[in-house]
């Protein structure tokens, strides 16, 4: 087959652009760790609280250490449940210091959720079954808004709360 | 004396072929399915963006995510079917004739996937499945939803079975000859189709049917999520083959060209075969089940799309130069000024090649691994794709459509209507670079997608997004203006043009071209090829995926306003 000088030139430095671009992504993700989220770990999406944290006392923001937090979440439709405050109120909004490290574990007993930070790195799908989890470290101080980013029925849009970085 | 012999000159005739009132009408159903679509997804879309500026609430207890649902399963599934159906017949019966047998056959494909359409398009309109089109469980509609979109799946395939046939008699009477270039393309599409789309029917046949009608329990979620991905993909490829054989072998001659190379257009329909599925993870990327090291394995397989696409890119250049320099225009650049931007049949399908420039780069984007999880479901991904669905292939249809339905019907493409569809295709880009580009710099700032008007509690950030959700409304509106155009030039040219003959052009070889290689029509091993890379690409993480299942998932429709 014929193939025209230029058409060689543009086609292999084409080819010779594509393989470094993928070198980039492979170094980033098997040398640097920067896979999406994908821990494969199950849970029985009928009986979530067998996994202590997903009970209702361990929801919401926990400290473990200095600079060090865990955010755990039970994803439901339309609501993200980030615990209660001493009040018995419902939390919709955490405030996290700049620069420490979170650890952000969701789950959902129904149907698949879209959880995202908007405005962060933060951004996985929760599945019916599955343990969601992704660790960030939250370098950018402002207002995030937590909202469900995949459709899961007709009050998806008033799924939402906020995540304050200070 | 010598008695004549009867099919002589049917079994010598050369291209074109012409098409007879009974086939035109087969072809031209499909279509006019296609542009009924147009009309009332284009009104959801409407709707839509009017009701995510905030200050439009739909009447009559409608909900936002039913117009939704009903946008994308009329838009992506449907028109974009049935048109692609009904052009790839026409090209199949002016490059290799269509039989009496095959065309009775052909009826039965289009009233099956239109008895499909039917069903499923009711069951959303009573509101009984706003599951969106793609379906996700454990969400579940009304049982007849995914029933009807069953038999368009069917449908499709009959008609698939017909095209493959009629090449298949040509070959046999044709012994030693290469494969008309358009029925080559057309035949590698259906094949795609059918191999990608057996993932989704097998999905539907055996999840969710007998799930949505009670006979199972429960669902394996992560299964028929990577079932429908698998199907997924290669469906955008089947949206855009069909544009690329207009590009490749239809395009030049309206220009008054040649193709640029038989078999590097041929290469390339192999080469999007292959890579076209063994790729849906790229969908699932910020899913928690799936190994990442397959994830990653079928990044690097979706990128390799990107050979056969720089292939695509040079032809289309290329032939644009050597056309425009064969008729005397030199210069770095003089050749572009020839290029007939007053025809319309090149126009709108021109400014379609255009936007798959940033089309392509937003897409490399979206497939890039970690990087995706910055745009994730984000509204950046729906403006992504309305630009390569909703500007680069739509506008190549359209541009199909401004000879295609005077030659089917026999009338004539005016100049009257040939300035309309200059309008047409100003109207819609103007709309959709405003709404397409509203979206991706929203979603940059992490605006979701899929999602009605919601103030997020009032956070700064929906307040910023607020902005561009009524620049959206207004490109919205532009391109609605466009659709309502479009209805009225399609009419138009299907009924009241002037009678005549107006031209299905296609593109010839050069006299001097080099022989296309017979090893391009080795189908079988085109096929091997295409199930070893599936295998490759799936069998390990489907295994995986299974042998690792969480419990099942029961049905849910509250969620969705049923119970």
């Amino acid at each position: 087959m014929h193939l025209h000088k230029y058409e060689k030139i543009w086609l292999i430095s084409g080819v010779v652009a594509l393989a470094l671009f993928l070198i980039i992504l492979g170094f980033g993700a098997f040398y640097l760790g920067t896979h999406p989220q994908s821990h494969g770990i199950t849970i029985d999406p009928a009986n979530i609280e067998a996994h202590e944290a997903f009970q209702s006392e361990n929801l919401g923001l926990t400290k473990v250490d200095e600079d060090k937090y865990i955010v755990n979440v039970v994803a439901t439709a339309f609501n993200y449940d980030l615990g209660v405050d001493e009040d018995g109120n419902a939390v919709k909004n955490i405030s996290i210091p700049k620069g420490s490290s979170v650890l952000f574990q969701v789950v959902t007993p129904d149907v698949v959720h879209g959880f995202n930070i908007a405005g962060t790195n933060v951004n996985m799908m929760v599945e019916p079954g599955y343990i969601s989890s992704m660790e960030v470290e939250m370098k950018q101080t402002g207002e995030f808004t937590l909202l469900c980013n995949e459709y899961c029925g007709v009050g998806h849009h008033m799924m939402f709360a906020t995540v304050e970085v200070y | 004396m010598e008695i004549p012999k009867i099919g002589v000159f049917e079994e010598n005739a050369r291209l074109p072929l012409t098409i007879g009132k009974k086939e035109a009408n087969l072809y031209l159903s499909f279509i006019y399915v296609a542009f009924i679509s147009l009309f009332i997804g284009g009104l959801m879309g409407l709707l839509q963006v009017l009701v995510r500026s905030g200050s439009f609430t739909l009447p009559w207890g409608i909900g936002y995510y039913q117009i939704l649902t009903l946008h994308g399963v009329v838009l992506a599934l449907v028109l974009t079917t049935f048109f692609i159906i009904g052009f790839q017949y026409a090209l199949m019966g002016k490059t290799v004739g269509i039989s009496d047998k095959q065309r009775k056959v052909s009826w039965l494909a289009f009233w099956v996937m239109t008895v499909g359409t039917a069903i499923t398009a009711a069951t959303i309109l009573v509101g009984k499945a706003s599951v969106l089109y793609t379906f996700y469980a454990p969400l579940k509609a009304h049982p007849l939803f995914y029933i009807g979109l069953a038999l368009v799946i069917v449908g499709s395939w009959i008609a698939g079975f017909v095209n493959w046939r009629q090449l298949y008699l040509w070959k046999k009477a044709h012994p030693g000859e290469k494969s008309p270039l358009l029925a080559f393309m057309v035949n590698i599409n259906m094949i795609m189709w059918f191999i990608a789309s057996l993932g989704v029917a097998v999905s539907v046949l055996i999840q969710f049917i007998p799930w949505s009608l009670g006979y199972a329990e429960t669902i394996n979620v992560l299964v028929s999520r990577t079932l429908f991905w698998y199907f997924g993909h290669p469906l955008v490829y089947f949206w855009l083959l069909p544009a690329y054989m207009a590009w490749y072998a239809i395009i030049p001659k309206i220009i008054g060209g040649k193709v640029f190379s038989d078999s590097l257009a041929r290469l390339s329909f192999v080469l999007f075969l292959f890579f076209s599925i063994p790729v849906g993870f790229h969908h699932q990327l910020t899913e928690p089940g799936i190994d990442p090291t397959w994830k990653f394995i079928q990044v690097v397989l979706t990128f390799m799309v990107v050979i056969p696409s720089l292939m695509t890119a040079f032809s289309m250049f290329a032939t644009f130069e050597i056309t425009g320099r064969k008729k005397g225009f030199g210069g770095l650049f003089g050749w572009l000024r020839h290029l007939p931007w007053k025809d319309v049949r090149f126009l709108a399908p021109f400014v379609g090649m255009l936007a798959f420039i940033p089309g392509g780069a937003g897409g490399i984007i979206n497939a890039s691994h970690q990087m995706n999880t910055l745009v994730h479901n984000t509204i950046w991904v729906t403006g992504h794709f309305h630009l390569t669905v909703g500007t680069t292939v739509i506008l190549t249809f359209f541009g199909i459509t401004y000879w295609l339905i005077p030659h089917l019907t026999g009338r004539t493409l005016t100049k009257e209507v040939n300035r309309l569809g200059i309008i047409q295709t100003f109207v819609w880009t103007i709309g959709m670079t405003i709404m397409s580009g509203a979206m991706h710099i929203q979603g940059l700032l992490g605006a979701p997608r899929r999602s009605s008007y919601s103030e997020y509690g009032g956070t700064e950030q929906a307040v910023q997004w607020g902005a561009y959700q009524m620049a959206q409304a207004i490109g919205g509106t532009i391109l609605f203006l466009g659709i309502i155009l479009m209805v009225y030039i399609f009419i138009k040219l299907a009924f009241f043009s002037p009678k005549g003959e107006e031209e299905f052009p296609i593109a010839e070889e050069e006299e001097n071209a080099p022989p296309t290689p017979m090893w391009l029509e080795n189908w079988k091993l085109w096929v091997a090829i295409t199930i070893a890379l599936i295998l490759f690409a799936y069998t390990i993480p489907f295994i995986d995926i299974i042998q690792n299942s969480p419990p099942g998932s029961p049905p849910f429709d509250w969620p969705i306003g049923n119970s």
